[in-house]
């Protein structure tokens, strides 16, 4: 087993190596950077869509899917060592998807046969870039209180109702959507419908924010028409999908807490020397830090076996977005003034800054840091109501 | 390997868990404080430790231990911090065990340890931090070293059967087993905040033969013996800020105020699961560097730091919520809530707290 385990890194090294251009192996500099697929992608280096399309041939964009569904097929101890191998050699993540990190798993638990050979395929080789429609402007922290209709129309629902910080709506080919099909209950009227963006009634407007992007958008839904065949799992038990759903997007966020595979900017600046009290407080963090990333090998270990506690993803979401903010407010003040600049070709176009108010939302999307805490308390801590 | 216990290690730990609750419980030790022990621990525990095999889990098995790592001894570790017993176990059984493994000392020491008979202790501090400087000096006097400076906080040091002494020699450190009858050496026991003893000790010119060496002149296994120390106090801290949230989350439960318990009370339940995330990062951070101690990682260093220093930040924030969640019943004598604190501090302190650690890391990674 080990020695089968000692080949697979051995075989995986090589792969890598051969397979992984060295533009891949490089820090990226800022979103531009990230590649994320779907029916009009966008590059900012034509090395990310080889470096895509090998990984997805492979399966290795989901390693440990099955392969049946584009997946690599690979057994959990093999998962953690290709991303060891991926670590070692500072490969890029080969595509970045909500897809992957969110749909894809409550699609393997919940979807039907066809829905998993329809769609997963295609989030395993990027050809289709999917959003979330979950928040509206009144159901944010109470989500389950969301009010867009799915009226019911025979074989198909007619949708009608307006989602808010749907990331890269934009840009995204599908959805996958929370909408009411019962008023007189509240968790117990959802159900969880996947539709394309360019049906007929689907509107996008970006909202600015206060880093000077635009990564989200309010989203409006006018007498959409989708098939009864796109809903996931029974009528009015999206729910169910929703929260396992959530459970992972809380993961893929927790993971903002281990930092960048490159150098840290924040030590490189405390190397060039900073005041002793800054040192200190980047010494502590360190400390933090350093203890999260193992609590994060943990719970993947944990939760590969079937240890985890299944409200573990909230406490993994909510110390890994705490973290993160941490980290940008001590890379800002160790930057000083070089990191106030927001345009300059120095900057990178204000990298620095709009990072650190970006990371503004990570304790705020997914489920707000007090909304974690509630569940901690309640589900793990079993404290009264 | 997983970052979670096998299951041999699980059974290892229900064990210990059934052993230390029933034999060491917090009553266990506060009787041993109300009778003004002079001791500092029951050697009728320690043979009853040694009866179980826990004093041998890292003796080797050529030595007749049980031959296994630290993972081992610290879920043994944990349980001794969670119900407070006063143990010669991290100090004997771990550093010392650790220190001595491989020399020729191991054949002198390890049988009186195995049988539960033979207590260690380790004189390393000379001032209030655990700062890393040895300034006693062994100095080259006939056949061996004479040994002349002040050591403190040597826990049990006024009743160890050996002591472990860093000193300063020609060109480096020198770590000695000395036997505690030596002629020239006082110890002076004191009484800690946590009602554990640690000796303050006096040599004045104690001579040692040549082969109380431990290791090589000038090159004490100060690194090892102090990761064995460091990483096992990580486990015992984690076992006293897990047994002190434990006791506060059972608390939130039972005490109502304004009609209600005061547990369904959100400011509460933040406090409680923020300390709950605390502890359980600082869980992972203490299993990862058991292990990689025991696989002889070259990350282990780094490790062992950040075990130690988050442990000691999440059991620091846990006592304090205990006292504060269990209010004005906290800070009486009567109820256990203020022995978690003060063990906690002792601990925080015992071979560099969170401050030294991080600072530590900071050096290792060039600034």
């Amino acid at each position: 087993m080990t020695e089968d385990l000692e080949t697979f890194r051995a075989e995986t090294r090589a792969w890598l190596e051969a397979n992984c251009p060295d533009t891949m192996r490089t820090p990226m500099r800022g979103e531009k950077d990230a590649t994320w697929g779907g029916r009009n992608p966008v590059f900012a280096h034509p090395d990310q869509k080889l470096w895509m399309d090998r990984m997805g041939e492979r399966g290795w964009t989901v390693p440990d899917w099955p392969a049946a569904y584009g997946g690599g097929g690979l057994s959990p101890a093999e998962t953690k060592i290709l991303r060891e191998e991926m670590a070692r050699l500072k490969c890029r993540n080969p595509l970045n998807s909500f897809g992957i990190s969110m749909l894809g798993p409550a699609l393997l638990k919940y979807g039907t046969e066809e829905q998993k050979l329809e769609h997963l395929p295609k989030i395993a080789r990027g050809e289709i870039r999917w959003c979330q429609g979950y928040s509206e402007p009144n159901a944010g922290s109470d989500l389950a209180g969301l009010a867009t209709s799915a009226d019911d129309a025979g074989d198909h629902y007619i949708v009608n109702g307006q989602k808010v910080w749907t990331s890269y709506a934009d840009q995204a080919d599908w959805i996958f959507c929370l909408v009411r099909t019962d008023k007189t209950s509240k968790q117990g009227g959802i159900s969880f419908v996947l539709f394309d963006m360019a049906s007929e009634g689907v509107s996008t407007k970006p909202i600015l924010l206060i880093s000077g992007y635009s990564p989200f958008c309010e989203t409006f839904f006018d007498n959409v028409k989708v098939p009864k065949a796109n809903r996931v799992h029974d009528e009015n038990k999206g729910w169910d999908v929703a929260k396992y759903l959530l459970g992972h997007e809380r993961e893929m966020i927790s993971g903002m807490g281990l930092g960048g595979p490159a150098g840290d900017p924040m030590v490189d600046a405390a190397r060039n020397g900073v005041d002793p009290i800054l040192r200190a407080q980047i010494a502590l963090f360190q400390v933090r830090s350093q203890a999260f990333k193992a609590m994060s090998e943990r719970f993947i270990d944990e939760l590969k076996a079937g240890r985890a506690h299944p409200a573990q993803p909230s406490m993994m979401k909510y110390y890994g977005t705490e973290l993160n903010k941490a980290r940008h407010e001590l890379t800002m003040a160790a930057g000083g003034s070089d990191s106030l600049e927001w345009e300059s070709e120095a900057s990178n176009h204000g990298a620095a800054p709009r990072a650190w108010l970006r990371t503004k939302a990570n304790s705020i999307e997914g489920g707000t840091s007090e909304i974690q805490l509630n569940i901690i308390a309640k589900r793990i801590l079993d404290l009264p109501s | 390997m997983p970052l979670y216990l096998t299951d041999e290690q699980a059974m290892l730990r229900d064990t210990a868990k059934d052993f230390v609750a029933e034999h060491a419980p917090v009553s266990h030790m506060r009787s041993l404080r109300d009778a003004n022990d002079a001791t500092g621990f029951s050697r009728d525990l320690w043979k009853q430790f040694a009866e179980l095999g826990l004093t041998g889990i890292l003796v080797p098995e050529s030595d007749n231990g049980l031959g296994l790592g630290h993972v081992e001894a610290g879920v043994v570790l944990e349980e001794i911090g969670r119900n407070l017993s006063p143990s010669p176990f991290l100090a004997t059984a771990v550093a010392a065990v650790e220190a001595l493994k491989g020399t020729p000392h191991a054949a002198r020491w390890f049988p009186g340890i195995l049988a539960g008979e033979t207590v260690a202790a380790l004189a390393i501090d000379e001032r209030a931090k655990h700062d890393g400087r040895i300034e006693m000096k062994a100095e080259r006097s006939g056949n061996g070293f004479r040994l002349t400076g002040a050591k403190q906080f040597v826990a049990h040091g006024h009743v160890a059967d050996l002591l472990l002494v860093a000193a300063a020699t020609d060109h480096g450190t020198t770590l000695f087993a000395v036997p505690t009858d030596a002629t020239g050496l006082t110890a002076d026991p004191q009484r800690l905040a946590d009602a554990s003893l640690a000796a303050r000790l006096r040599f004045d010119g104690v001579e040692v033969d040549a082969d109380a060496v431990v290791g090589e002149v000038d090159q004490a296994p100060l690194a090892r013996l102090l990761a064995a120390g460091r990483t096992g106090a990580s486990a015992e801290l984690l076992g006293v800020g897990g047994g002190a949230m434990d006791m506060t989350v059972s608390y939130l439960k039972e005490r109502k105020q304004f009609g209600q318990l005061i547990g369904s009370f959100q400011a509460l339940q933040h406090r409680a699961a923020h300390l709950y995330s605390e502890m359980e990062v600082a869980r992972a951070a203490v299993l990862k560097a058991q292990q990689l101690l025991d696989a002889n990682d070259e990350g282990a260093a780094d490790a062992v730091s950040v075990a130690k220093a988050m442990t000691s930040l999440a059991s620091t924030l846990s006592v304090q919520e205990g006292i504060q969640m269990h209010g004005g019943i906290g800070m009486t004598d009567e109820y256990d809530i203020g022995f978690y604190m003060k063990r906690a501090r002792v601990l925080t302190e015992l071979f560099g707290d969170a401050n030294f650690h991080a600072d530590a890391l900071a050096r290792a990674a060039g600034y």
